[in-house]
């Protein structure tokens, strides 16, 4: 039987499909058979991330209203055997699909995959209770401002209300050197504020938004510094205990030799 | 029997009402029931005689009062078929002592806890995470959100925290909101309160000179 996470957020923008499609490859590139779920209905995203927009036959309404068995709904990636994905309709909105008829698909996907990663919408309302319905396992992805941290809490909170034990934390676009002059919260405030486990910390990268346009999970590049956060996350779903990343960016010539004189 | 009189015996048309004093030692009272009925032996004989005994606020037990009747039963014609206390006086001045609510957990974004009384927390409250209590509220954590003491208007009520970084402070009718009007978050535990009107901050150590009615601790 698989494990369904999903991936939640609260507020918009801060990297939720970024982080399902580079989740669900990463753990594709381990050699797990994954599933990744959209259900961002009326604005799908993952399917133009993942470079599988022209692939879409069926989508997760059509699954839901019986149109359709959900195996002809699932399209296989064109990098991984082991790789699917289940698109949002992008007609509907999270009103026309219930929880139940989320959490029955989710189900039915389970005996056959070993990770399904399940996409939600910004918010919480219908489309985050649509989302958190057929998981087990949360990860609330926050990036280091104000507003990230703050929705992050609240969704915190109603997953807690869920019976979601214990979600784990992604701290997404992370820029080192603002943090380091103060001019971002640092990641044990964040922590500290939202009390769950760290499961990991990912560098802001122009790569990330290159790769989302071209439609190329950013974790097949091994030089992308966002690339090897990802796939240390993914081994740390695994049960890998993997250090976090380092956050010092590689400093030239001309900063070391500040830093020697103490002006850095 | 000299001096005061503790019993007074009235006739009414149901019988005889014993009016007892409140004040006096109870033993007195036994003693003067004992010498009244001794002396008006005689007219306590004849028919039956319905008796009322008023405690007035003394509160007896169930052996006392029996004490009462063993004297009364001496005499053959006297069938006692009340001893009443007045119900107890309850002071509206005196409040009934909060009940102290302990939790624990974090109370995150949008969540908002209501208590009659005080409450003792063990987690942290976040930014938009909200307490609202009629009486006093201790954080044994950071607080980072909103609390509001004292919220149907106990100007007495404190809000006290390990790390006082609210986002807003009430205190009965008085709204703060830090760090416009004041900066904290020193490393040791504080508590918010109310002086002349405006919201204060103190070290938890300076309680002790504020508060009369907590049990106050003297030394050894």
């Amino acid at each position: 039987m698989g494990e369904a996470i999903v991936v939640t957020s609260g507020k918009g923008g801060v990297g939720k499909t970024t982080t399902s499609a580079n989740l669900g490859t990463a753990l594709a590139i381990m050699g797990k058979k994954v599933c990744m779920v959209d259900t961002d209905i009326g604005l799908r995203n993952l399917d133009v991330v993942m470079g599988l927009e022209n692939r879409i036959i069926y989508d997760l309404i059509d699954v839901a209203e019986g149109r359709c068995r959900v195996n002809q709904a699932l399209i296989k990636d064109k990098r991984f055997d082991e790789l699917y994905m289940l698109p949002a309709a992008q007609t509907k909105d999270k009103n026309d699909i219930s929880p139940d008829q989320v959490r029955q698909i989710i189900e039915s996907l389970k005996p056959d995959f070993d990770y399904i990663i399940i996409d939600c919408p910004a918010g919480i309302e219908q489309g985050f209770r649509n989302a958190i319905a057929g998981a087990s396992q949360a990860i609330v992805v926050t990036t280091p401002e104000n507003a990230a941290v703050r929705d992050a809490d609240r969704v915190i909170g109603l997953l807690e209300k869920s019976n979601f034990p214990s979600p784990k934390l992604i701290i997404n676009r992370i820029r080192p050197n603002m943090m380091k002059s103060g001019d971002m919260l640092e990641i044990e405030d964040i922590c500290q504020v939202l009390a769950i486990d760290l499961i990991g910390i990912v560098p802001d990268d122009e790569y990330v938004i290159k790769a989302a346009n071209s439609g190329e999970p950013t974790v097949m590049n091994v030089n992308s510094r966002a690339a090897i956060a990802y796939r240390n996350i993914a081994r740390r779903i695994l049960g890998e205990t993997v250090p976090l990343t380092q956050l010092e960016e590689k400093s030239g010539m001309f900063r070391k030799v500040k830093k020697f004189l103490g002006m850095g | 029997m000299t001096g005061k009189i503790y019993i007074t015996i009235k006739g009414t048309k149901e019988g005889l009402v014993f009016l007892l004093d409140d004040k006096c030692d109870f033993t007195l009272l036994l003693d003067e029931l004992n010498s009244k009925l001794d002396k008006h032996v005689q007219q306590f004989t004849g028919p039956i005689v319905h008796i009322f005994i008023k405690l007035g606020s003394r509160q007896l037990e169930e052996e006392d009062k029996e004490r009462i009747r063993s004297i009364l039963r001496k005499q053959g014609n006297l069938l006692i078929q009340s001893i009443e206390s007045d119900p107890p006086v309850v002071d509206p001045n005196l409040k009934l002592a909060p009940t102290l609510h302990t939790m624990t957990g974090i109370i995150r974004s949008g969540q908002t806890v209501e208590f009659e009384g005080h409450l003792l927390l063990l987690g942290d409250v976040n930014p938009g995470g909200t307490i609202r209590c009629s009486g006093d509220v201790y954080v044994l954590g950071a607080l980072r959100g909103t609390v509001h003491a004292g919220k149907d208007g106990d100007v007495e009520a404190i809000i006290a925290a390990s790390l006082m970084k609210p986002t807003q402070l009430r205190i009965a009718e008085i709204i703060s909101r830090p760090p416009d009007e004041w900066t904290s978050a020193e490393p040791w535990m504080e508590y918010a309160f109310l002086r002349e009107g405006t919201m204060a901050i103190d070290k938890m150590t300076s309680l002790s000179r504020q508060r009369k009615e907590v049990m106050l601790f003297r030394g050894v």
